[in-house]
């Protein structure tokens, strides 16, 4: 290596224990405590990316979670791959790969840069104005942009790692362990409240455990001791919890915080098995104090993207904290003091500082005077015009400002340097309390926004309260955290503050340059590629609200929601359209803080436990049994039960046909029941449901159809009364939660003075459905006391009973139009009875089926599926089932609205069937149905709701919903599809068995 | 994430709740009387104000409960828990 760039005694850095991990396949060495960043700089390593859009060279920016640039992509091994890392962040271990994103084929030569040369006609909004229309083009562009983009690349496997969630409930939530957040820690501990410290960095202290110079001091001691004082004293308190690598990602309202807590990313591979990686942390706080910091914003001049190009204070803090050198010949550029900070930093360890650029024209501190001192040249008045060198700075032009700003005068200066630091001074970082609902203010003296009105229990201190300056900070924490926390005592009593920092600045937000603004690449927003020039695009097109100018140019769009720029972006804008800072609103930041992985935030809920699987008490048997299953909300279904080589419509064929020709057997477990008593109980069915219920006799069931107010089809099922008082309600296996809840909801808020009680009784019995001319030869096997005549138990009636010594109810009722018997048994005798039942039926041919048997059956006969063959859109009188609705009762859900003006027309989609000209033609259920193809544009009048073919009537049937279907008896109709188009005849939708027969046949 | 305090139950975590829309909307006690433009005031209009705005809440994870709140929907801010039938305690 022919650079010197590592210098010892830093604060983090183990310089005893080495690592090597690789970059763009490339092997170099950093130490213990060091960054991806960190090491890359080290090892001289500025070229680190592409960007998005043009695909210039970017290099690494800034040393904290802000980063735009520096964004990787981590891990060779497919399955812990993750994109968009950020190299500031990321600390070494040993085995650490990474390689560049955003960059094709390579970051050295990148196919994309061709945009960059392009960029004159690649403006703000390009790709919405070019790319999107024809529609066809983008088809073309699509595939290469997507790929010379790049946005790295997304794991192929299953994430191997252990995530978990964790609860916290605290008085005191600290975020931020720099000065004031150790400060209000300390405090808030030590007066008894149980306090939570949070930092997302390895270690406390903030940016003042660097401030190590001797031109800073609290109470006589350098700040940085002194800070680290103060951190020895408060890990020892009982009170606190600190967690670092701990990044707040979400503030919501009512103090309830999302955090994110790193495990395991920085040890090496080889110690994280079976250890959890993130854990994130669901904070409940009484209070919350922010101590966020602030960060230094960036200055925007031509060509302010190249590698080599960092924040000043990142350069301090590298040098400070890592002992890494950005660079042997340094320029700073700045419009305030803390550049001269770096600038003593770099200095003491004998790094050459080439020039500091101010656009002051005044400066009177004593920092300037000591960097003076050091025979540093300082450019008063002066602004950096260009720079120069591709894949790292290695010059820049300057000239000087005019008095108002405005304008460069003068002569061009060249300066020679392989690393610029630009500081534009600082912008506290409020957007954690923005997330939470916080209102800003505009502070004109140094244009940064601080927060105003806290809307929860909240404060924030130090610097992202705009207390800038040391002695602002420590003397203000102080004061605020007492009366926050109410209370009186604490270790602080006065602060003896020495600073060399003077706080004046000159904040111009798009510093001016020789060439016309065209002509310029001032990057605001660097992760995006937008520039000053995209902004004032924005604004002569005619945007003006924040919100559209950033989504128009992109700006603060990226994974670093513009950190650095958003401060920018607001500033040009409101000095290009001559208004307040504000004015045109704030743009809003949105959790995440900083992005997290999927796998912390699903947690443990992965796999089997993504979410809850009901399984009915026979589930085994299915499973023994070779059942496919289905999916039914939260419900495993049997769906068909293939036979040897037999593929699923063989399987529903063979069903379908053994349960009208000898029987069959369904598990109907998963059928809501909702047990319904009280002496009000008929009352309220009537009012619930369409049809009349006073009159139902005891022992009787009945199937009952369930509005919404708006008379469209809620849900439907047979309910049975058990007694007088006593009914037990059947619903959709889907709809069980909700028809309860709405059930309740009437019962609490409409109709309180009814005496009605309602238990959900869904898992409490197992429900085996018995059908077909041999059903009741099977079940009077099972059950040999009971008399199954026709006489004593005829369809739609119950009948109590037992099993051996185990209460049942046994209902005749009917969803495949067969004659068939409902056992309802305690769940843990499913099983047994499923079996009893299969050995009855043994010599009868007793088949069991699956749900999707069960569709073709019940669609054979007409009967509807409530979300299947309705939508919220579909009235009984749109599904022809007027004989449903009572015309007797004065009142019931969704009455009225049967005859609203609307509900009342008669070219509303009915129900209907459909018939095919080809009886093998079987349709598409979705498929589109209209009347006549040639007059353009074609008239769309339904669709296909369900659709098979039949085996026991040998053609295809299907029900669909028609425009005004009801009246096209007989007509004929299209169902267009991509290649041909099917001629189909409106039918009746009752296919089989229209007088009702089956239900008593006999063999 | 509110915190709501059920009036059964205490202050419980907002994901144990559901809300239910806009409160002291009345079923109409003879939907037959009303006219088309009546009923479907009653269907249909629902305010949507800046501000204090009473609503329907139900403790689905807890008690079952429907209970009526005031919250201003400027800030979230629960501004009472009331119980079914009785008057909101705040303008
Ligand atoms: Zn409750």
């Amino acid at each position: 290596m022919s650079k010197n760039l590592r210098f010892k005694s830093s604060k983090l850095v183990d310089e005893t224990y080495r690592i090597s991990f690789k970059f763009n396949n490339k092997t170099y060495y950093g130490y213990k405590g060091d960054t991806l960043a960190s090491a890359l700089l080290a090892n001289d390593v500025h070229l680190v990316g592409r960007s998005f859009k043009y695909h210039r060279p970017r290099g690494i920016m800034t040393a904290g979670s802000e980063e735009p640039n520096a964004i990787i992509q981590l891990h060779d091994n497919t399955s812990r791959t993750e994109p968009n890392v950020r190299a500031t962040e990321i600390e070494i271990y040993e085995g650490l790969v990474a390689s560049s994103q955003n960059c094709w084929p390579s970051v050295n030569f990148d196919i994309g840069g061709i945009n960059n040369i392009l960029s004159p006609i690649l403006p703000a909004g390009f790709y919405y104005k070019t790319f999107m229309w024809p529609k066809s083009f983008w088809e073309k562009y699509e595939y290469f942009i997507r790929k010379s983009a790049g946005l790295g690349k997304s794991p192929k496997e299953a994430d191997p790692d252990i995530y978990e969630h964790k609860y916290i409930h605290c008085d005191v939530l600290i975020i931020g362990a720099g000065i004031s957040g150790i400060m209000a820690a300390k405090m808030s501990a030590k007066n008894g409240l149980k306090t939570l410290l949070v930092d997302e960095k390895s270690f406390l202290g903030g940016s003042t455990i660097y401030d190590n110079s001797e031109f800073s001091k609290i109470n006589n001691q350098i700040t940085s001791s002194w800070l680290e004082k103060e951190i020895n004293e408060i890990s020892k308190l009982e009170n606190l919890e600190i967690k670092t690598r701990t990044s707040v990602a979400a503030f919501h309202g009512y103090n309830f915080l999302l955090a994110r807590e790193n495990l395991t990313d920085h040890l090496p591979i080889n110690q994280r098995e079976n250890k959890i990686r993130h854990r994130l942390l669901k904070i409940r706080a009484k209070k919350v104090i922010s101590a966020t910091g602030a960060m230094e914003r960036p200055l925007i001049f031509d060509n302010n993207d190249r590698p080599g190009i960092l924040l000043s204070s990142a350069i301090k803090k590298y040098i400070d904290l890592y002992g890494v050198a950005c660079g042997e010949n340094n320029i700073l550029f700045t419009n305030n003091d803390t550049a001269y900070e770096t600038a003593m930093s770099l200095v003491q360890r004998g790094i050459k500082v080439n020039a500091i650029i101010d656009n002051r024209e005044q400066i009177d501190s004593k920092l300037s005077y000591e960097v003076e001192k050091n025979n540093i040249r300082i450019f008063k008045g002066y602004t950096v015009v260009d720079t120069y060198g591709y894949k790292r700075i290695n010059g820049l032009t300057i000239m000087e400002l005019s008095k108002d700003g405005q304008k460069v005068i003068g002569k061009k200066i060249k300066l020679s340097c392989d690393s610029l630091g630009v500081s534009g001074g600082w912008t506290p970082a409020v957007h954690l309390f923005t997330q939470s609902g916080g209102k800003l203010k505009f502070r004109e003296d140094d244009q940064v926004f601080i927060p105003n009105k806290y809307p929860s229990d909240q404060l924030s201190v130090g610097s992202c309260n705009g207390d800038l300056g040391l002695d602002e900070i420590t003397i203000n924490t102080v004061l605020s955290v007492k009366k926050f926390l109410n209370i009186n005592n604490t270790d602080y009593k006065t602060f003896e503050i020495v600073t060399a920092i003077n706080k004046s600045k000159r904040n111009i937000w798009l510093l001016p340059s020789n060439k016309i603004l065209g002509k310029t690449k001032s990057f605001v927003d660097y992760q995006n590629d937008a520039t000053a020039k995209d902004i004032k695009l924005a604004l002569r097109e005619g945007f003006r609200s924040i919100e559209h100018v950033k989504r128009y140019t992109t700006t603060g769009m990226g994974t670093d929601q513009g950190k650095l720029g958003n401060m920018h972006a607001l500033g040009i804008i409101s000095e290009t359209a001559g208004t307040k800072m504000g004015e045109h609103g704030t743009t809003t930041f949105r959790p995440p803080y900083t992005p997290l992985t999927f796998g912390t935030i699903v947690g443990r809920n992965v796999g089997e436990f993504f979410d809850i699987i009901r399984r009915t008490p026979i589930h085994d048997w299915h499973v023994a049994n070779n059942a496919k299953f289905e999916n039914v909300g939260q419900w495993k279904r049997a769906w068909y039960y293939p036979n040897k080589n037999e593929n699923m419509h063989q399987a529903v064929q063979r069903e379908s046909k053994a349960a009208r020709d000898c029987a069959g057997i369904l598990d109907a477990s998963t059928l809501g029941k909702i047990d319904i008593q009280g002496t009000d109980a008929s009352e309220f069915l009537n009012r619930v449901y369409t049809n009349a219920w006073s009159k139902l006799a005891i022992g009787k069931c009945r199937y009952g159809l369930m509005l919404n107010e708006d008379g469209m089809v809620y849900d439907d099922g047979v309910t049975t009364r058990l007694d007088e008082n006593h009914y037990i309600m059947t619903t959709t296996t889907g709809g069980a939660a909700n028809v309860l809840g709405k059930l309740e909801d009437y019962l609490q808020t409409e109709w309180p003075e009814l005496d009605v009680y309602l238990s959900s009784v869904t898992d409490h019995y197992a429900t085996i459905s018995v059908c077909g001319p041999h059903s009741k030869k099977i079940v009077s096997k099972v059950i040999p006391d009971l008399d199954f005549s026709d006489e004593k138990f005829p369809h739609m009636s119950f009948k109590n009973t037992k099993i051996g010594q185990i209460k049942c109810r046994v209902m005749r009722i009917s969803f495949t139009g067969e004659q068939s018997y409902e056992i309802n048994i305690q769940s843990n005798y499913g099983k047994s009875v499923w079996e009893k039942c299969m050995e009855a039926g043994k010599d009868f041919n007793i088949t069991p089926y699956g749900t999707e048997t069960m569709h073709l059956l019940r669609a054979e006969k007409g009967f509807i599926i409530v979300g299947q063959d309705t939508d919220a859109t579909m009235t009984p009188i749109d599904l022809q089932m007027n004989w449903i609705v009572s015309k007797k009762k004065y009142d019931f859900i969704g009455k009225r609205s049967l005859y609203r003006s609307d509900t009342i027309k008669d070219n509303r989609k009915q129900l209907v069937g459909l018939l095919t000209e080809n009886p093998e033609e079987v349709l598409e259920e979705g498929a589109q149905i209209v009347a006549d193809i040639k007059k353009l544009p074609i008239e769309m009048l339904g669709h296909v709701t369900s659709s098979y073919y039949s085996p026991n009537l040998n053609k295809s049937i299907a029900l669909g919903v028609v425009k005004g279907g009801k009246k096209m008896l007989g007509q004929k109709l299209i169902i267009p599809m991509e290649n041909k188009n099917i001629n189909v005849t409106v039918a009746d939708p009752v296919f089989l068995d229209k007088k009702g027969e089956r239900l008593n046949a006999k063999l | 994430m509110f915190l709501i305090n059920c009036p059964f139950c205490g202050e419980r975590e907002q994901s144990e709740f559901k809300a239910g829309g806009e409160a002291h909307i009345e079923r109409p006690k003879q939907p037959t009387e009303l006219s088309d433009d009546e009923w479907a005031e009653f269907l249909f209009m629902r305010k949507n104000i800046k501000g204090v705005q009473f609503e329907r809440w139900n403790h689905a994870h807890g008690c079952r409960k429907w209970f009526n709140i005031a919250r201003d929907t400027s800030n979230d801010q629960i501004k009472a828990v009331y119980k079914m039938g009785e008057k909101p305690p705040v303008k």
